[in-house]
């Protein structure tokens, strides 16, 4: 067969696909209905996800050592201190936060404390000196807390408040990070379930609309038509209904977030951030839309594959 | 151009042979007609031709295509070698007279506008000008039989092969029909009818092979036929 007469069946087998898909309307609207609840599903699950780690990053870079350092110790060895902090592979950043930039800060977090305007007119803080440090892994801080704890860097410490670890503000996040895998292994489980769902009523959908067009497929092969022009309209059909489905659920998704914007502006629904959720989807909406079409054609054209491959064997005997 | 050397059908492990040891040489340009009641196996031999049936025993080969050597795959590239009429003609029903007729043109690949050029004159060679655009449903069973043939013969095969045309049709347009297949003998092809019809037999003075039990019991030029 050459190249030109191959377009030409292509474009014939698109067409038959085309106009069956219209004729069997009933059964497409029933299968594509399936799939938009799957490819829903999938959408969710990606942007959810997508929320999910934003904010598990965000809570993790919050994650931070504080050193408070006692009033005698000198400005050279604190700020020596300070740059071989920074000089640590193990460290991200580390900042020196003097008494007064600290009180400042704690007024300015607290303006209704008596106490701490009383000392921010005086002039003079109660507060200790500090070193900030941000690790580059918050989950291995053990090689910096060895490091602080050596004995030169242990005199600097203020003995009253010592050095905070953040410690249970990460075994929280830790157990949310746990949660939240968990959450994406159910989501995960549940649309392997849809999508399997989703293959089966597709499936039962073309194999109905082979029974119905059986004598009309049986012409076709009597005349000479060969397994492919037979499967190819069924395949056409079926992708369609999978660039239907998912562009309805990319449009569902869109509204959602349309309709939501005004009421859950700067929300969120636990660990999930609504407005990055939001962001996240109009700033990848081509790359998504593009994914639920290749699912959706996938799941269409795979199924209906199948269902015509068993029909189709010659059975001359 | 049609060659059985003692061809065999069983159906079944145990059955009584549909056809037995049949052997047939069909030359090119022929008309024959195969004649005999029902159940003596003049569907079997034609099923066996367009492949829909592999024999128990026996080869065949048609247009030089011996069956023995054809796989799966070249089934379809067989029969749209072959023209086949179908007592019940086998029509696309949602499809027009032209888009029927356009469907085995299809299938070779023929871009639009050879088959815009070609179909009103096979339909003028079946007397449907005029009717390209009737569903089958608006016409009567001679017209749809000489669409049946129109799309049997648009691809200009080299064999016609029709299993009872006349079968469902009043005298008149039986009458037509065979006409139209004359016709299409006079430009070369050769033609396998098969017929109950003593009338068309005797009245058309071409060979006829008489098979009864699945063998041939007799085959004659110009015979006349008896039922």
């Amino acid at each position: 067969m050459s190249r030109h007469t191959k377009i030409i069946t292509l474009r014939r087998i698109i067409k038959a696909g085309t106009v069956n898909f219209g004729r069997n309307l009933s059964l497409a609207i029933a299968a594509m209905a399936v799939m938009v609840v799957t490819l829903t599903g999938v959408l969710l699950s990606v942007v959810a996800g997508a929320a999910f780690n934003h904010s598990i990053s965000d809570l993790t870079s919050r994650i931070d050592i504080s050193m408070y350092i006692t009033d005698d110790a000198s400005t050279t060895q604190v700020k020596n201190l300070v740059s071989a902090l920074q000089d640590r592979d193990d460290v991200k950043s580390a900042t020196y936060i003097s008494k007064d930039e600290a009180l400042a800060k704690a007024s300015a977090d607290d303006p209704d404390d008596e106490s701490l305007q009383y000392f921010k007119m005086q002039g003079t803080s109660p507060l200790p000196a500090s070193i900030r440090i941000q690790p580059v892994d918050p989950n291995n801080i053990q090689s910096i807390k060895s490091f602080l704890d050596e004995p030169q860097n242990a005199k600097l410490q203020d003995p009253s408040s010592g050095t905070s670890y953040s410690g249970t503000r990460k075994e929280a996040i830790d157990n949310i990070t746990h949660a939240t895998n968990l959450l994406v292994r159910i989501g995960i489980v549940a649309i392997v379930i849809f999508g399997f769902v989703s293959v089966l009523i597709i499936f039962n959908t073309i194999q109905m609309a082979i029974f119905n067009r059986r004598d009309e497929l049986t012409i076709m092969r009597l005349l000479g038509a060969s397994n492919s022009y037979i499967r190819g309209p069924f395949i056409v059909e079926s992708a369609l209904y999978g660039i239907i489905a998912a562009g309805i659920s990319v449009l569902l998704i869109h509204s959602l977030f349309l309709l939501s914007s005004g009421a859950l502006q700067a929300s969120t629904l636990g660990l999930l951030d609504i407005n990055y959720a939001a962001t996240y989807f109009r700033s990848h909406f081509w790359v998504i839309l593009l994914m639920q079409l290749g699912v959706g054609i996938l799941i269409g054209a795979a199924s209906s594959y199948v269902a015509t491959k068993r029909y189709l064997k010659f059975k001359t005997k | 151009m049609i060659l059985l050397d003692r061809v065999t059908k069983v159906y079944g492990k145990n059955g009584a042979p549909s056809l037995d040891r049949v052997s047939l040489h069909v030359q090119p340009k022929e008309f024959v007609i195969v004649v005999g009641q029902s159940g003596a196996g003049k569907t079997t031999l034609l099923r066996l031709l367009t492949r829909e049936e592999r024999p128990t025993s026996g080869k065949i080969v048609v247009g030089g295509i011996d069956y023995d050597k054809l796989s799966d795959r070249d089934i379809p590239l067989l029969r749209r070698k072959i023209g086949t009429v179908f007592q019940d003609f086998k029509l696309l029903p949602n499809r027009t007279v032209y888009e029927n007729v356009a469907f085995a043109l299809e299938l070779v690949g023929m871009g639009n506008r050879e088959i815009r050029h070609t179909i009103p004159k096979v339909l003028d060679i079946v007397n449907l000008k005029g009717k390209e655009r009737r569903m089958p449903m608006e016409l009567s069973g001679g017209e749809r039989q000489r669409v049946a043939i129109a799309r049997a013969i648009v691809r200009q095969p080299k064999i016609l092969i029709a299993d009872e045309p006349t079968g469902n049709l009043d005298p008149k347009h039986a009458w037509d029909v065979i006409k139209v297949l004359e016709r299409i003998n006079r430009f070369g092809t050769t033609v396998l009818l098969t017929t109950h019809n003593q009338e068309i037999v005797n009245k058309l003075k071409r060979r006829v092979v008489t098979i009864q039990h699945g063998t041939i019991a007799s085959d004659r030029a110009h015979a006349d036929y008896k039922l």
